[in-house]
């Protein structure tokens, strides 16, 4: 396995943790007598369609790059980044309404929580968005016989956008049976 | 008498390590301040830990005056005593012992002792260092707000941490919360480093069987690392948002001069579940490093091989699993469920057995040896003592019906600094005199050695045993000062006044330890290449001290472990790692060494 690919896995390895511990919390401070679930926001629905789509597009990047079709490289590298972006977007779109109708962080731990797994969810996302940006130019800047050394960028992009939307999807399924 | 020792018929892979492109610095910018050199970053790294380290010394100098002897010091106020307590301890365990372990041996001894040129992400160990230093700086920076740094105790428990009854309950406690995140952010990037450099980079031949114990202790400890202080890290977070947010993560319904707060419903005990499920593996994180390093000290100042080198290993391991199912054992005054206490004192107890496996072996590889005592001889047997003492208090802390009437005692406070303080720097100290003419080429001065460890061994019991006793009269921990209290006799504050002269005698001889690292730096005799006689790789380098990318034109190829001393046959009392046996190893599989083994 390449280094940079083992140096990722071990990556999410740590940031595994990081989001089950948060669970764990979430678990347990929705134990207290206090907790008032969110209503759950219709627009979450349309964001985690964004999100699979992003993934997918990364993950069709990827075949790409391993058979050398530059432009399939470069079409799903974008598709992925606007998607992500999208999403981004979506979750701040979310952020305001809760906070126009009123859910502010500190009424309720449930929002407070809703906040706290939506923002750093969010930024790692975002850290990913700072590795696609690296990779889309030095794509956009090299030649097309680069595209073999940037190959294992995009597959590494793609494994930590599919990563994260797994961890969507269990907080967004947390968020819908809580 | 063939000289074959140990595994050196063993078969090994015969895969080459592929040669990387080591980034070569242009300008002294680049070479020794951003520098992607391990061993550059280790330097800046100790040097560092070692700064904030001395700061944390001169707290505790602070709190024995007041200690032993209250009302003198007027200077000294209760809340300065808090935030004295809470920045000594924090700053000893994780900007010190972490820092110095991981960052410090971790970035200097993994490459070398592996046989790789560098860490596989340099750039992002070089990162790492920085954000270390912004944390650090973050830090020392809450001196400087108003309100002074936090008093909560080292271990920042809510509710008490951010109300304003705490002194530093204002920006103290934001930028230390801050300053903890930016440190484990900092430390992922360097354990991202240290775990896939061992899983990674190991030269040919260096199998994970035949790696230095030093090296499995800082590997295990970092993965422990990485995988612990994500909770801390969620813990900082939530605490801030409570803090900053009024949100009510941990913030129960709570009335503060006489006003109802807006808090609510919060748990305090989740945070002391975030904390401890940290807290209990860094015990480790330091430990265990301390048990890899003291391993090789013992052994090449034996001139003995480690005794039962496998079942170290796993040793190390198992700790480093058990350590993540005893972190209740710090709550069992925090009104958890007895069935609760009982399955924490069961894991915490069943710990001993690889720890007391380690020191049978340790006292094993002692047995029959030629022991030189050597500064680091003499240091990883004090530890050896040491830890033993704290360990065995561990074994009564560890039970519920001791620990209850001991908790929040001196007792508890000698405990850990016996086994997580003191112990472990005996570890530090034997080190740095054993691989500073490594470093610097320079070996340190032996008188000036001799008196820094007569005085902080013996040094360290004056202070730390009496400590116990007042544990036991029931003197408190975290106390100002006791003042009219009717169960503690007058001889409490003799013994506290004796211990204070001890502290400060003791720092002392540190500052003597410092001067000696600096003098001899320009002074110091000149050393031998490999003045110990080791075997392990980070000796046999091309240029001594080892030079930008650790090894020449090729990278050393590994024929053994690291422990060949006192071959009966052999011509030298060691045999280096590196060097090929008297018969040809073979390529070409297991089978085909095995018969060959068996001709």
């Amino acid at each position: 396995m390449p280094t940079a690919s083992l140096g990722l896995r071990v990556f999410l390895a740590v940031i595994a943790v990081l989001f089950s511990i948060l669970i764990v919390a979430y678990a347990e401070r929705m134990s207290l007598g206090d907790w008032r679930s969110l209503p759950d926001p219709w627009l979450l629905w349309p964001n985690t369609f964004m999100l699979i789509l992003s993934s997918i597009a990364l993950q069709s990047a990827c075949v790409g790059a391993r058979e050398g079709q530059v432009d399939r490289v470069k079409t799903g590298l974008t598709a992925g980044g606007v998607f992500a972006f999208a999403f981004l977007l979506g979750q701040l779109l979310v952020w305001r309404d809760l906070i126009g109708s009123g859910y502010f962080a500190a009424s309720n731990p449930a929002n407070a929580f809703f906040y706290l797994l939506t923002a750093i969810h969010g930024f790692h996302l975002m850290g990913g968005l700072v590795a696609w940006g690296r990779t889309s130019a030095k794509l956009w800047r090299g030649t097309d016989s680069e595209l073999a050394k940037l190959r294992l960028s995009v597959e590494l992009c793609a494994v930590y956008w599919h990563f994260l939307l797994l961890v969507w999807l269990i907080f967004f399924a947390l968020l819908l049976i809580t | 008498m063939a000289t074959v020792a140990h595994d050196e018929d063993a078969y090994v892979a015969p895969a080459e390590v592929e040669e990387v492109d080591l980034y070569h610095p242009k300008s002294w910018i680049t070479k020794y301040v951003f520098s992607q050199d391990a061993k550059v970053i280790a330097i800046q790294y100790a040097t560092t830990a070692g700064a904030i380290g001395l700061v944390a010394l001169v707290l505790s100098w602070l709190m024995r005056l007041q200690l032993g002897f209250p009302e003198v010091f007027t200077f000294i106020e209760a809340e300065d005593y808090y935030q004295f307590i809470t920045m000594h301890g924090m700053i000893m365990v994780i900007y010190l012992l972490t820092a110095l372990f991981l960052g410090g041996f971790g970035n200097y001894l993994i490459p070398l002792m592996v046989g790789a040129r560098d860490m596989v992400f340099p750039y992002v160990n070089m990162v790492s260092y920085w954000v270390y230093l912004l944390a650090v700086l973050v830090l020392v920076s809450s001196w400087f707000v108003p309100g002074g740094p936090t008093g909560a105790g080292w271990t920042l428990y809510p509710p008490q941490a951010i109300l304003s009854g705490t002194p530093g309950s204002n920006g103290g406690i934001i930028l230390m919360l801050v300053s903890l995140a930016l440190f484990i952010v900092g430390f992922t990037m360097g354990g991202l480093n240290y775990v896939v450099t061992v899983l990674q980079a190991r030269t040919r031949g260096m199998s994970l069987m035949r790696m230095p114990l030093t090296v499995w202790g800082i590997f295990v400890a970092t993965i422990l690392a990485l995988l612990a202080f994500p909770a801390l890290f969620v813990g900082a977070i939530m605490m801030s948002l409570d803090k900053i947010l009024e949100t009510s993560f941990f913030m129960p319904a709570i009335v503060e001069m006489g006003e109802y707060l807006s808090y609510g419903g919060g748990s305090p005990v989740l945070f002391q579940h975030l904390f401890w499920f940290f807290g209990h593996p860094e015990v480790y994180i330091v430990a265990l490093p301390a048990f890899g390093i003291v391993s090789d000290l013992l052994s090449v100042h034996a001139r003995r091989h480690i005794f039962g080198y496998r079942l170290m290993v796993w040793a190390i391991v198992v700790i480093g699993g058990l350590s993540f199912i005893v972190w209740a054992h710090h709550m069992y005054v925090s009104g958890m469920h007895p069935y609760f206490g009982f399955f924490f004192a069961t894991t915490t107890l069943i710990i001993a057995i690889p720890t007391a496996l380690k020191v049978y072996n340790w006292t094993l590889t002692l047995w029959r040896a030629n022991i030189q005592f050597t500064l680091p001889m003499l240091f990883s047997l004090a530890f050896i003592v040491t830890f033993v003492n704290g360990g065995i208090t561990g074994l009564f802390l560890g039970n519920v019906v001791v620990d209850v009437p001991l908790s929040d005692t001196m007792f508890v406070v000698a405990h850990f600094h016996m086994v997580m303080g003191v112990a472990p720097l005996l570890v530090v100290f034997g080190a740095i005199y054993h691989w500073y003419p490594l470093i610097t080429g320079k070996m340190l001065n032996e008188a000036m050695g001799q008196f820094h460890f007569w005085v902080t061994f013996l040094g360290a019991y004056m202070i730390f045993l009496p400590i116990h006793y007042l544990g036991f009269l029931g003197v408190p921990r975290r106390y100002y000062e006791m003042g009219d209290t009717t169960f503690i006799p007058d001889s409490a504050a003799t013994l506290n006044a004796f211990v204070t002269v001890m502290a400060l005698i003791v720092g002392f001889a540190q500052l003597v330890f410092l001067f000696n690292m600096v003098w001899s730096a320009y002074r110091g005799k000149k050393s031998d290449r490999n003045p110990w006689k080791a075997c392990s790789l980070e000796w046999q380098t091309e240029e001594y001290p080892p030079a930008h990318g650790n090894f020449g034109k090729t990278l050393p190829s590994v024929y053994r472990w690291p422990y060949d001393y006192g071959v009966p046959g052999a011509d030298d009392d060691f045999i280096p790692q590196n060097q090929p046996p008297e018969r040809p190893v073979t390529d070409s599989g297991p089978e085909a060494a095995s018969t060959q083994a068996a001709e």
